[in-house]
């Protein structure tokens, strides 16, 4: 039986490490494994004992990609446990600063990591000799969300005004107004880089796709909602447990999270659009129907697109809490330390990001879990890859590869936070 | 663009939260310009496209956790003239060396399920206890214009202009009045300067993230911690979060109970 084998020593354009065995027998697919063997750190272990008060600080370490998601989730889960609840102006600057990340986080991944994919270049720098322009906009645009960050947190990597009940220092109304202009540029620019990245050349495929996000009354989803998806879950974050559970596989530093009725599900901007797009402005939805999108994208390639879009959207809101922005009185909410436990679940870039924190009397910490966006992702991404590599098992090894390869950053995969690279074996026999 | 033999550079990624060669893409303004200057070789967060080494410039981030990483360390040594640790993790052992004061296997039971499918050391090392470092960049995570400044220096073929004094001389600077007058504990006269004293300006105290400046007196800042209020162990968990290892701030962390 001849076997033929191809690696891939790392998997590039995503954050973190990993690697990809596929096995093929007989011409078919019968495995495709996503390794993560990103070396272990430990957050869930070294939490306990630690005061609520150091958590956000201590939570955005385990991503300099999204440490505004892990932040939120945990500042909600700690209010949570604390019977407390942040609202008006502050919980509008809570918003603003997501938007930043959501803008930074997608303006990276759109332009530099999976456009060049599309375009046939091995990254955004040597992409920027033909599509010059588009790179130096789309850089334009990630910078305008590192500068959200800048003016509320301080710095755009690991921001340090983020606290449980709040914020140490908010901004003034005259501190947001330059703030203001820069977006309103990059809303422009940006609404230019979805209507380019629709144009691309897209592989004609489609999952049938289990979506799982936030979903809020009013608003299309950033720090609260309640869990849904379009077979029927419709849950309050607090009871994860009984419809979710993390498996640990051999293969794999990531737990894998699967329903617990259904198996695999998908999170991040494919899942929020489709479950969502009523609660996008009206202007956002026609730049998606101009995009060629409907309002439910099945294609993963596509999820360019909808991070282009979602980039506008971000954009726009971040315009709408500065216009309506009054300081606060106070930039924080008073909390009162009490023993007990809370949930807190947002939407980071990359999807949902699930915390729950048991806290003692005093507010220390006694246990933590924490279900981030890619370890969700995986069982997808798999499935996903089976069902790729499947479709163009006839064509060379490099294509086969390139295209698995794109496959895993239609995710645009943190494997640093799913607490993790990639190196493609093929195993034919 | 014109053939020249432009140096080579490197990105190395040990264990991390991939903020700090981030920070490299975060160079918004500066970044096409620079790929002019030097060619980005090997940087697999970034390129698809990785050239074999040797290598002029390494950038490496991140600390050593397993013995696979303790090995690697050694073969991006080989490849590299020159070798620049960034940030907290690979110049002190990051955040995760606060396994280095536990049991790493109760820190494994607490988090995963199948303990045997975990290879992972007892300690979270700096890379410098590995290998040689030519230079090292501190902060977690580290200041992009100091970054910037480190790759134009090995360009120019100078040392790097990175002041080595604390947190507080930054204050000064940006004319941010003392949060410890005011009655808030802050890191500030022990830690490195470089993030440009971010924290005061939030009205809150610094929380270290840059480790240990030059010299530190660290003995002396506790006990103006403990007349401002401040416990035992709200004392060694300050000195024990993202530098944890590093020596100043492990030995004060040491010197105060739980």
């Amino acid at each position: 039986m001849a076997t033929k084998s191809i690696l891939v020593d790392y998997l590039a354009r995503v954050e973190g490490e990993g690697a990809l065995d596929l096995h093929v027998e007989d011409g078919k697919v019968t495995s495709a494994q996503l390794r993560i063997f990103e070396p272990p750190r430990f957050f869930e272990a070294f939490l306990r004992g630690r005061s609520y008060a150091e958590v956000p600080d201590i939570v955005a370490r385990i991503c300099g990609i999204c440490p505004i998601a892990y932040q939120m989730s945990a500042v909600h889960a700690i209010e949570n446990a604390f019977g407390a609840k942040v609202d008006g102006q502050l919980r509008a600057l809570r918003r603003l600063i997501y938007c930043g990340e959501w803008i930074e986080s997608h303006g990276l991944h759109v332009v530099m990591l999976h456009a060049p994919d599309f375009l046939g270049f091995p990254d955004g720098i040597a992409m920027a000799r033909d599509h010059g322009a588009m790179v130096k906009n789309g850089l334009a645009i990630k910078k305008a969300g590192n500068e959200i960050m800048q003016v509320l947190g301080g710095r755009e990597i690991h921001p340090v005004s983020v606290k449980a009940g709040g914020f140490h220092r908010v901004p003034t109304k005259a501190e947001l107004a330059p703030l203001a202009e820069k977006l309103k540029r990059a809303r422009d620019l940006a609404v230019g880089l979805a209507r380019w990245v629709a144009t691309f050349p897209f592989p004609d495929f489609e999952q049938d796709y289990e979506f799982v996000a936030l979903r809020h009354p009013e608003e299309y989803p950033f720090n609260e909602g309640r869990l849904v998806s379009n077979r029927g879950l419709d849950i309050d974050i607090a009871d994860y447990d009984n419809e979710f559970e993390e498996r640990h596989v051999a293969h794999s530093t990531a737990l894998h999270s699967v329903l617990k009725k259904r198996g695999a599900y998908l999170v991040g901007p494919m899942a929020r659009y489709a479950l969502n797009f009523d609660r996008l402005p009206a202007s956002i939805q026609a730049l998606a129907r101009d995009s060629g999108l409907g309002p439910v994208c099945r294609n993963p390639f596509r999820s360019i697109v909808v991070r282009a879009v979602e980039i506008v959207y971000a954009l726009e809101e971040a315009l709408r809490i500065i216009a309506d922005y009054e300081r606060p009185g106070e930039p924080s909410a008073k909390l009162e330390p009490r023993a007990g436990v809370g949930f807190g679940c947002t939407e980071a870039p990359r999807g949902i990001c699930w915390h729950t924190y048991e806290l003692e009397a005093d507010g220390a910490i006694k246990t933590v879990r924490i279900v981030p966006p890619t370890s969700q992702n995986q069982p997808s991404i798999e499935a996903d890859l089976a069902s790729v590599a499947a479709s163009v098992l006839d064509q060379p090894d490099d294509f086969i590869r390139h295209r698995c390869e794109q496959s895993i950053r239609n995710y645009d995969p943190c494997i640093s936070c799913s607490t993790h690279f990639l190196k493609l074996s093929i195993h034919r026999s | 663009m014109a053939l020249r033999n432009r140096p080579r550079l490197a990105v190395w990624k040990f264990a991390s939260c991939d903020g700090c060669q981030l920070s490299l893409l975060d160079l918004e303004d500066e970044l096409l310009t620079l790929a002019e200057e030097i060619e980005i070789a090997n940087f697999p967060e970034a390129s698809s496209a990785i050239s074999a080494g040797p290598y002029d410039l390494s950038l490496v981030e991140g600390s050593i956790t397993t013995a696979h990483d303790a090995e690697r360390i050694h073969k991006v040594r080989e490849q590299s003239k020159f070798l620049v640790t960034i940030g907290a993790c690979a110049t002190s052992g990051g955040i995760q060396a606060l396994r280095n004061f536990a049991d790493v296997n109760d820190f494994i039971s607490a988090v995963y399920a199948s303990p045997q499918y975990i290879n992972t050391l007892a300690t979270s090392t700096p890379i410098s206890r590995h290998v040689k470092v030519d230079y090292e960049l501190q902060g977690c995570p580290i200041n992009k214009a100091q970054l910037a400044e480190v790759v134009s220096a090995y360009l120019a073929g100078r040392r790097p202009a990175i002041a080595s004094y604390s947190v507080c001389i930054e204050c000064k600077l940006r004319g941010t009045p003392c949060v410890m007058v005011q009655g808030i504990p802050c890191l500030g006269p022990a830690t490195h300067s470089g993030c440009g004293a971010i924290c005061p300006s939030f009205r809150r105290g610094c929380y270290g993230c840059y480790g240990p400046m030059e010299t530190p007196n660290t003995a002396a800042l506790a006990k103006e911690w403990t007349a401002l209020g401040a416990t035992p162990l709200d004392i060694k968990r300050a000195f024990r979060t993202f530098n944890a290892d590093a020596e100043p701030f492990r030995k004060e962390s040491e010197a105060h109970g739980d």
